[in-house]
């Protein structure tokens, strides 16, 4: 916990924020709308005597106090996927319609891939890329339980994602939600701050400004990219924002979220970002009960 | 039917198939028709349609907005939606269909999305068997139609769903369910 106590001249109510990292999430799953309706998926965990809670803010997630979400029917026919209920949010803030052409850049596991293609009703194309083939072997055991026929899945660095075997031609969103030192993961997974140090924050940082780049190229002008986190580190957020505003064809756009959050900060040990970055979204773990987040909306101006 | 699919037919390969699949990550568009086959051995998108109208009843316009793509040999993929052929990527679409055995089998994906299209060759379980097939067992059963690949169904939330492929054969329904897909959810 003592890496958390360099955000406490940013946290309000630092103290509160501490104690919410301590405690456990509960497990949550989302609806697949591929392959069944919220009504249905619901009915059916009742009828297995499952406790299924509605979040409030998004009526296709559902808070299983008990656990063990993939052990009923509704999961084995594909109607249920394991997510935590913040990371609902970069698809939602991408908005993708049916028909359109979307990058997932950095995609495995695949929660927010599938989601991105449930939006879509399935209709369009999803492109997900990963660098790592074991992590991709989970999406695409994810795509085909949730029943995803809308997606083309590639193997690489995203840096250097290749239109070439989509006809060259660029997307209309883009979700760049990038592999990060997952501070906001610490109430699901215990450990995520164990291995953490600055160089591991510093070195990810030059990652993320790669991928996030590459989406801005590869959208075509007018299009929308999202930037998320599930860390409160500045130097893997607003400074990768700060860099693609100054070195791209993209500005920051307003975020309106079904959740309580913070703006992005300007100021951060000495370095200075560009005013825009308040327009990005922190969310912290003690303001709605959920795990840490950052997300970001860019437009294309290019 | 007497020939029995099994794991190991994946590992059994010939010279034509390596030609069909010389790097194991190109997908290959079907042909429309036969007459149009420029990879010998693959199937064409009538021969698959077709397969579904006439086992299964699955109307051929259900599958309008799909194209289908073989990777590797009689691995059949369904994709919604047109891209340039071939591609060298890591999947596309869902997997579909196997058409390297006499008979085709579909895959437990394709049947949990599209199998509610069907009217033909669909076994209803109880809960209690569906079960026992979702464990991966084979099970003795009475069924008056052919033997062969069938739908398999059970009732969830009020509607019927299907859940996956069963091969009936001998008087008994044998699972194929593939392993990562099994759950034990008896009691």
């Amino acid at each position: 916990m003592e890496v958390l106590e360099r955000y406490e001249s940013i946290v309000d109510d630092f103290e509160a924020f501490l104690a919410a990292c301590e405690r456990s999430l509960p497990s949550v799953v989302r609806v697949n709308t591929i392959k069944t309706s919220v009504d249905r998926a619901t009915e059916a965990l009742a009828a297995e005597g499952i406790t299924a809670e509605p979040i409030d803010w998004h009526d296709g997630l559902l808070a299983l106090p008990d656990g063990n979400p993939g052990s009923n029917w509704p999961y084995v026919q594909g109607w249920l996927h394991g997510q935590e209920e913040v990371s609902a949010l970069p698809p939602l803030v991408l908005d993708p319609q049916p028909g359109e052409r979307v990058w997932d850049a950095a995609a495995a596991p695949g929660s927010k891939t599938t989601q991105l293609a449930a939006l879509m009703d399935d209709d369009g194309m999803v492109v997900a890329t990963d660098n790592n083939l074991g992590r991709l072997s989970a999406l695409r055991s994810n795509a085909e339980r949730l029943g995803v026929t809308n997606l083309a899945v590639t193997n690489e660095d995203a840096r250097n994602h290749s239109l070439k075997p989509f006809d060259g031609r660029e997307y209309d969103r883009a979700l760049v939600d990038v592999p990060c030192s997952c501070e906001g993961t610490i109430r699901k997974n215990p450990d995520a701050l164990a291995e953490w140090t600055f160089e591991h924050v510093q070195g990810i940082a030059g990652v993320q400004k790669g991928i996030l780049r590459r989406a801005i190229e590869a959208t075509r002008e007018g299009g929308t990219v999202v930037y998320s986190t599930c860390t409160f580190a500045p130097e893997e957020n607003e400074a990768i924002l700060d860099d693609a505003v100054e070195e791209t064809d993209a500005r920051l756009v307003d975020v309106d979220l079904p959740l309580d959050s913070r703006p992005g900060i300007t100021e951060w040990e000495g370095d200075t970002f560009d005013p825009s970055v308040r327009k990005a979204r922190r969310i912290y773990p003690h303001f709605n009960d959920t795990g840490g987040f950052f997300v970001a909306k860019l437009e294309v101006t290019a | 039917m007497t020939d029995q699919p099994s794991d190991s037919d994946d590992k059994l390969r010939n010279d034509d198939e390596q030609l069909r699949d010389n790097d194991g990550q190109r997908f290959g568009r079907l042909p429309a028709t036969e007459g149009d086959r420029e990879v010998a051995g693959r199937p064409s998108r009538e021969a698959v349609l077709d397969f579904w109208t006439d086992r299964f009843g699955v109307p051929a316009d259900t599958f309008a907005d799909y194209t289908f793509w073989e990777r590797g040999s009689g691995k059949i993929w369904a994709f919604r939606g047109e891209l340039p052929s071939p591609v060298e990527i890591e999947a596309l679409g869902m997997t579909f269909l196997r058409t390297r055995q006499e008979h085709w089998k579909p895959t437990l994906s394709a049947i949990q999305r599209f199998g509610d299209a069907a009217s033909d060759n669909v076994i209803d379980l109880t809960r209690e068997q569906a079960q026992t097939f979702l464990a991966g067992e084979d099970q003795e059963l009475a069924w008056d139609g052919d033997w062969g690949y069938l739908i398999v169904t059970h009732e969830l939330a009020g509607e019927r769903e299907p859940l996956g492929v069963g091969l009936y054969v001998y008087d008994e329904l044998r699972s194929q369910v593939p392993k990562g897909r099994r759950r034990d959810l008896r009691d």
